[in-house]
């Protein structure tokens, strides 16, 4: 069912079934059209689930994607395309967030997840080696040749 | 009639399982085994009434009875038979339905096949799996039923959302269910421990084979769905990390640590408390995926606060059982006797750092999809987490595990020796060595991560193999004597090699996808043509074609290679006058292990076609290596010592037999 619920909306947002990209946008400069590209990934379609502005066939992506071209096409860079398209639509647009307070949790909970892992996983190491010390002081010289013995007589 | 049957069936189940949720966990308590006896006949009984429930469903649907609401909007008389039949759990009433029936399943199979467990156990078991069952019946009893009646009843329905008018709603959403609802059994298992106090040797021998179950289920589920995204969503995307992609991919990550610390559990009685706790977490976030999915939450917050009952329902299901688990682990847990210690260097320390990675890595991807849902929730502030950031994240994590996923079968158990591991990995280590080499010469100045992605890749794959070389012997015996040891070997040894080949495919599939792909876009007149690395593709025409409810407007390619014919591909769009909407059907054309991809676009007045042509490398890797990984869990499910009820050293037949 997962699938079927973006699949059912995506239908509903796209009645127009179009291509993400359309011929007529793509502009002749190379270069310029592979940032394009490659910034469209970074940006969400507003009006669609979690889809980029690359992927999404909505009118509003294609608006979007004519929109950072023609800023690049004027000479902006990536960051004032971005940065321009934050301050007109809000930080949503993002699909990659920008670090700040409200989003520290987010950056730096993988981070803090494996570092409490790792702490749990050496207290683990020690506990191992504390207990073999303890082990090896339990057993003398002469209680370890006793059992080296009895192992060896098994044996035969 | 039958549809009023149907209900009531439900309701009957509901209070069924009401009673089995309660009297053998009394009876357990009292030690009274007239009261546990209680639970295995129960859970048959309501494994047949929400059968009869679910059967009764699909005959409206195969009736076409749009006095029923739920058939009404979802289906249609001119549909075909398989999509009306899929058609019941594509829709949210339907597919809780097929939810609490797999449930039921499940609870049946422990009654049934649980014997052997010790009585006490088996009733609380049970009785914790049939609360959960309590839980969603009621939920579907008075949110979600699908069996409501329309007074005046139409003549014709609604039809199904066409995009779900595909092979892959007959497959994917039911493996999927049985992969999520299956880690209930775990969850149970594991409650039943904590309620009891103890963990049995019975316990640790019943949780493997019940968590693999569900995890092939679950991997062959989502490569499934990824497949049918890939072809039907018309830009050659095979993962979005969208957030109802990622609640199945949580429970993945959880279930496939479960699987590797429940090893440890089993032989060598260590890490219990852990495996306990796993446990609780991997069902805890099957439930989550299914409250994200089904609430509408994912919509819009807005959405969801606008009609809340139903969210708001599985949300106190969530609380209650999540809350309840953890307090309960809380609880109990200091009270379960420590499992045995083991060095750091060894194959359960080498399993600890599996799980370090893949619980991180869960971590990551839980936290990515609901930290945007919660942070609107709380401050009202709106951002996106999307693809950007995962991939980000999750590469960072995965990439140490791969390193280490090699060395893990080939570590002994309690005290390993990592030189040696790494001097027999060198055989491993020199393919990858080779393979970056080689696509370091062959890329000339690509991004200089992609040779190395390669080389780990087939590390991966190599590293795999290398056990089962060394224990057969292969290379070095001759090949009837290795055949025979191969034949002797566990299953599970080949089950971990199977699924840690997998593992390195789908890699490969991964890489070659992502890196090398290549993309035309074009407006084509007919005659003119469109050419992509050795292929060029003709427009011949548009024709068009009359289908069962819907009309074809294919576009007709012919490919060459060469100038040689190789085939024609028909990408469409397919219109379905029933909901006036359509749908673009994409052409494939496999090619080895890789993909031609065309889907169309608008057809403009002047009689030209936009498309969108890929070629797409290596990119079926991605889900064969998923369907082997899916081997892999079946062997090591097939493995003697899970068969047969007591853990016993499984002794090789080739050491018995003449040729060693």
């Amino acid at each position: 069912m997962r699938r079927l619920l973006i699949v059912a909306l995506l239908t509903l947002l796209a009645v127009p079934t179009a291509i993400a990209v359309e011929p007529d946008e793509i502009i002749s400069d190379p270069a310029l059209e592979s940032r394009a590209r490659a910034l469209s990934k970074e940006l969400r379609c507003m009006v669609c689930q979690n889809q980029s502005i690359d992927d999404s066939d909505a009118p509003l992506a294609h608006d979007l994607r004519v929109l950072v071209r023609e800023r690049l096409q004027a000479g902006e860079s990536d960051q004032q395309v971005i940065d321009f398209l934050v301050a007109r639509y809000g930080e949503f647009v993002l699909l990659r967030p920008r670090f700040s307070w409200h989003t520290a949790l987010l950056w730096f909970g993988p981070a803090t997840i494996l570092i409490i892992g790792a702490f749990g996983v050496l207290v683990l190491a020690r506990r191992y080696r504390a207990t073999r010390a303890a082990e090896q002081e339990t057993l003398t010289a002469a209680e370890a040749d006793r059992l080296s013995d009895i192992l060896r007589g098994g044996r035969q | 009639m039958i549809a009023e049957f149907g209900h009531y069936a439900l309701v009957l189940a509901f209070a069924l399982a009401l009673v089995q949720a309660s009297v053998p966990l009394a009876g357990a308590r009292k030690n009274d085994p007239v009261l546990m006896a209680v639970a295995g006949p129960t859970a048959l009984a309501q494994f047949c009434f929400i059968a009869f429930a679910f059967a009764a469903l699909i005959i409206c649907y195969v009736r076409s009875d749009f006095s029923v609401l739920n058939v009404f909007e979802n289906s249609h008389s001119a549909k075909p038979l398989v999509y009306k039949l899929t058609g019941v759990w594509g829709n949210h009433e339907g597919s809780m339905l097929l939810w609490v029936f797999i449930l039921s399943i499940f609870g049946a199979l422990v009654a049934l096949f649980g014997a052997n467990l010790p009585a006490r156990l088996k009733a609380n078991v049970l009785a914790v799996q049939s609360s959960i069952a309590a839980a969603f019946l009621l939920f579907i009893l008075i949110t979600s039923n699908p069996f409501l009646r329309i007074p005046e009843a139409p003549f014709e329905g609604r039809d199904l959302n066409p995009v779900l008018q595909d092979p892959g709603l007959a497959i994917h959403p039911p493996l999927l269910y049985v992969g999520y609802v299956g880690l209930s059994i775990s969850f149970s298992f594991a409650i039943a421990a904590l309620i009891d106090g103890r963990i049995d040797a019975a316990w640790a021998r019943w949780v493997r084979p019940w968590t693999l179950l569900a995890w092939i289920f679950l991997t062959l589920g989502i490569a499934m769905g990824s497949y049918w995204a890939y072809y039907t969503l018309g830009w050659g995307g095979w993962w979005f990390w969208d957030p109802v992609e990622n609640a199945s991919l949580v429970p993945w990550l959880a279930a496939t640590a479960l699987l590797h610390s429940a090893l440890v559990m089993e032989k060598r009685d260590a890490l219990k408390v852990w495996t306990i706790l796993l446990a609780l977490l991997t069902f805890s976030f099957s439930l989550i995926g299914t409250f994200l999915v089904r609430s509408g939450v994912l919509t819009s917050v807005h959405a969801f606060a606008n009609d809340p009952t139903r969210g708001v329902f599985i949300l106190g299901i969530l609380a209650l059982f999540i809350g309840g688990s953890l307090a309960l682990f809380a609880l109990r847990a200091p009270m379960l006797k420590q499992g045995g210690l083991f060095a750091p260097v060894s194959r359960e320390g080498a399993l600890v750092l599996n799980n370090l990675f893949l619980v991180s890595a869960c971590a990551t991807v839980f936290i990515g999809t609901v930290y945007p849902l919660a942070l609107e929730a709380l401050t009202g502030d709106k951002i996106s987490v999307g693809a950007p950031f995962f991939n980000a994240t999750f590469a960072p994590l995965f990439i140490p595990l791969l390193v280490v996923v090699p060395f893990g079968p080939l570590l002994a158990w309690k005290r390993g020796d990592l030189l040696g591991v790494a001097q027999r990995l060198v055989g491993a280590a020199a393919v990858a060595v080779i393979a970056v080499a080689v696509v370091f010469a062959m890329e000339g100045g690509g991004p200089i991560l992609v040779p190395f992605a390669i080389g780990l890749a087939l590390y991966v794959m190599a590293g795999a193999l290398t056990e089962i070389v060394e224990r057969t012997g292969l290379l070095r015996v001759p090949l009837a004597t290795a055949f025979a040891r191969a034949e002797g070997l566990p299953r599970s040894a080949w089950g971990a090699a199977f699924a840690h080949f997998g593992l390195g495919i789908t890699l490969l599939g991964v890489i070659g996808e992502t890196q090398w792909s290549l993309e035309r876009i074009a407006e084509l007149r007919p005659g003119q043509s469109i050419s992509i690395r050795r292929y060029d593709l003709q427009f011949d025409g548009m024709a068009t074609r009359q289908g069962p409810n819907y009309r074809d407007l294919a576009a007709h390619f012919t490919v060459r290679r060469h100038g040689d014919i190789v085939g024609v591909m028909e990408p469409a769009k397919r219109n379905f006058p029933s909901r006036a909407t359509a749908t673009s059907q994409t052409a494939l054309m496999t090619r080895g292990v890789s993909q031609l991809y065309l889907s169309l676009g608008d057809a403009n007045p002047d009689g030209s076609l936009a498309v969108r042509l890929y070629y797409k490398p290596l990119v079926l890797l991605i889900w064969f290596g998923a369907l082997v990984m899916a081997i892999g869990g079946v062997l090591s499910l097939s493995d003697r010592r899970l068969r047969v009820g007591a853990p016993k050293p499984a002794r090789s037949k080739a050491a018995l037999s003449p040729a060693e």
